[in-house]
């Protein structure tokens, strides 16, 4: 209990500094803005601004990416509840009972219990990376090759489990992800592999291009696609404040949402989308009445926006304390952390302290914010939507080529972007989920290091994986994620959750 | 021309029916392309990755995992091609090819332009190729969507950030 004083002392010293609460403050209104606005997400944002975090200290570049992340959930339901559009995928469910209140003129109550039951569960997710963080910890320093290589192979295994479609594409986007990732110098022979004669290639493919590329330029070809007339409720939202009748309905949603969110953030390929999912199937089956569902229940509003909240944030843990990523947001934040010189892993708690208790403490910092961001002033955001997509577009790809330019000042990351761009238009065409391949690129490095050393030390014997207890334990845990695939129960839930 | 024939030519033709529906149906397939695709990386996997060494077990060479992730894709490219001959698979949605040559015509001109001119006409060449390209040009619009987002770019990035980019040619 004093540790954790002590660890939260520390922590709200580091985030309340001036220059950090600055930080904190810029990456929770580019979240909102980007959550806002539809055509560009957290992921194509904190992507962009990649480069630029080079120049800054590195709690002041986690603090500002961790705010794009999770500021962009509060943003992502105004659009939803307003428009219909959901600004975020995390926010698509939003869309189902928050909009349906909208149209009944209860766009306010419904905006108000969103930011309301975010905060809440904010503040519950970031109580909870503190509590678990430093044990997690222990148990990874105990963690040989051996486990982290199976750890890791959890993480791609959950990536693909939990990716949209079919499990046989999202398997092979991991493993062209991985593929990728393999391009450059072997460390142990100096080969260059895949440079195709291009000397550029010789350190490997950075994470900015792909992640621009994949999450930015194939997502602004696809919105120009779409061309889609935006109906915003002009009418202005009056009395954010929910009813007492409001609360009541929802206060049990918000609880249960932060719960679910908060369990499956932890989980690898979990985290915002998931959990919001899973969140409003839950309140439409415990509902005593269900046909209020589709037509404005303010539980469908709260339990969702809780949940892809706390999952936003816990999905910080396994990043934070095993230095793995569970989705493609958290790989950029490793790319982050690596960008600055830091190695992510058990030992970042150890080693940087004031990195790892500041970062937590800005969450709940930016919670705050955000409710004040987004509740009264709301209009502005609202009259952002009003921006014709002729004008944004531009605007995002500018700064998509700045951003990828300025990382070596390269022509050729901007020409691989676009490159990756083009493939992952035609991925998007073929149904072909780009997160798993995003996750798979970030990892491979790291995967094949640990499976040379694993194999140097057990002589060559694959064994080695199933006889050490944690090994196996993690390899059991992805075997069963993969059984529950197949079971027809769970694959039909899987379909209808990601059809709706 | 006798009755077994005309029989035979009827046969024939209705046979090239059924395979032409089935070869368009093929040839919008989403699986099948996707799977297309998967092979050919692990194609280009293993063909590239053919002089980069094995190793064993006990000691991988840099060969060793590109070319088992190689042959994995081919495999998965394999099933989810052959899956989409047998079962069917979705139909591709006809793509707007213009906004695809749009933005990256518009990426490749800042690219280029950047080195050379500074991000002041880069950013111009940028804005200009959108604009244009967007069916909606009005020249206006356009001037004023181009010095908000050029004074934006380099104040930001280069003033503020203090992101080292040419400004001026």
């Amino acid at each position: 209990m004093t540790d954790i004083i002590h660890n939260l002392t520390l922590g709200f010293g580091v985030a309340l500094k001036p220059l950090y609460l600055l930080y904190c403050l810029l990456g929770c209104l580019l979240g909102t803005l980007v959550g806002v606005l539809p055509g560009i997400g957290a992921l194509a944002t904190i992507a962009m601004l990649l480069p630029v975090t080079f120049n800054l200290p590195p709690e002041a570049a986690l603090i500002m990416l961790a705010g794009i992340y999770y500021g962009a959930q509060y943003g992502g339901s105004t659009t939803s509840i307003l428009v219909n559009i959901p600004g975020e995928v995390a926010s698509v469910v939003t869309c189902i009972e928050g909009y349906q209140m909208a149209r009944q003129g209860r766009a306010g109550p419904a905006l108000g219990i969103a930011a309301l039951g975010s905060f809440f569960a904010g503040s519950v997710a970031t109580f909870i990376i503190v509590l678990f963080g430093p044990p997690l910890t222990e148990v990874a320093l105990r963690f040989g090759q051996a486990e982290y290589f199976s750890l890791m192979l959890l993480g791609l295994v959950g990536a693909v489990v939990l990716a949209h479609g079919s499990l046989l594409k999202a398997f092979a986007m991991v493993f062209l992800g991985l593929l990728f990732g393999l391009v450059g110098t072997d460390i142990y022979t100096g080969i260059t592999r895949y440079n195709f004669g291009m000397r550029e290639l010789f350190d490997g493919i950075g994470f900015v291009p792909p992640a621009i590329g994949l999450f930015g330029f194939a997502e602004i070809i696809a919105n120009m696609e779409l061309k889609e007339t935006v109906n915003v409720f002009t009418t202005k939202v009056q009395k954010l404040m929910p009813t007492r009748e409001d609360f009541q309905a929802s206060w049990k949603a918000i609880l249960r949402g932060t719960a679910v969110g908060s369990f499956l953030g932890i989980l690898p390929g979990g985290g915002a989308l998931l959990s919001s999912f899973v969140a409003y199937t839950v309140e439409k089956k415990l509902a005593v009445d269900p046909s209020r569902f589709g037509k404005g229940a303010i539980e469908g509003v709260a339990g969702p926006e809780a949940a892809n909240n706390a999952g936003a944030q816990t999905s910080f843990i396994p990043m934070l304390t095993l230095g793995i990523p569970g989705n493609a947001v958290m790989a950029l934040m490793v790319g982050a952390m690596m960008i600055q010189g830091i190695t992510p892993g058990p030992r970042v708690m150890i080693e940087r302290p004031e990195l790892f208790w500041g970062l937590i403490a800005s969450m709940w910092v930016g919670n705050l914010m955000l409710v004040v961001l987004n509740l009264p002033m709301i209009g502005i955001w609202t009259r952002l939507l009003t921006i014709p997509y002729r004008f944004l577009f531009p605007a995002i790809l500018l700064f998509c080529c700045i951003g990828t330019y300025s990382v070596n000042n390269s022509t050729f990351d901007v020409l691989m972007a676009v490159g990756f761009g083009l493939l992952g238009y035609l991925f998007r065409k073929l149904d072909c989920e780009p997160a798993p391949l995003i996750l798979g690129f970030i990892l491979g490095p790291m995967m094949e290091e640990n499976l040379r050393r694993t194999m140097l030390l057990s002589r060559g014997d694959p064994t080695v994986f199933l006889t050490r207890p944690i090994s196996l334990g993690i390899l059991l845990v992805a075997v069963f994620l993969l059984l529950l695939t197949v079971l027809p129960v769970i694959r039909r839930t899987r379909g209808v959750v990601f059809k709706e | 021309m006798d009755a077994y024939a005309i029989a035979d030519a009827e046969i024939v033709l209705e046979v090239l029916q059924v395979e032409g529906g089935m070869n368009q149906k093929i040839f919008r397939a989403k699986d099948f392309y996707a799977g297309l695709i998967f092979i050919f990386f692990g194609v280009l996997a293993l063909w590239e990755g053919r002089h980069y060494g094995m190793g064993t077990a006990s000691r991988m060479g840099p060969g060793y995992l590109p070319n088992v992730l190689g042959a994995i894709l081919i495999l998965l490219g394999l099933i989810i091609s052959g899956r989409s001959l047998w079962l069917g698979s979705e139909t591709i949605k006809p793509g707007a090819f213009h906004p695809l040559v749009l933005v990256t015509l518009a990426a490749l001109a800042f690219t280029f332009l950047i080195q050379p001119l500074g991000l002041v006409l880069a950013t111009l060449a940028l804005v200009g190729i959108s604009s244009i390209g967007s069916g909606e040009f009005r020249l206006r619009e356009t001037v004023l969507l181009y010095l908000v987002l050029a004074v934006l770019a380099a104040g930001l990035f280069v003033y503020l950030l203090k992101i080292p980019l040419r400004v001026w040619p």
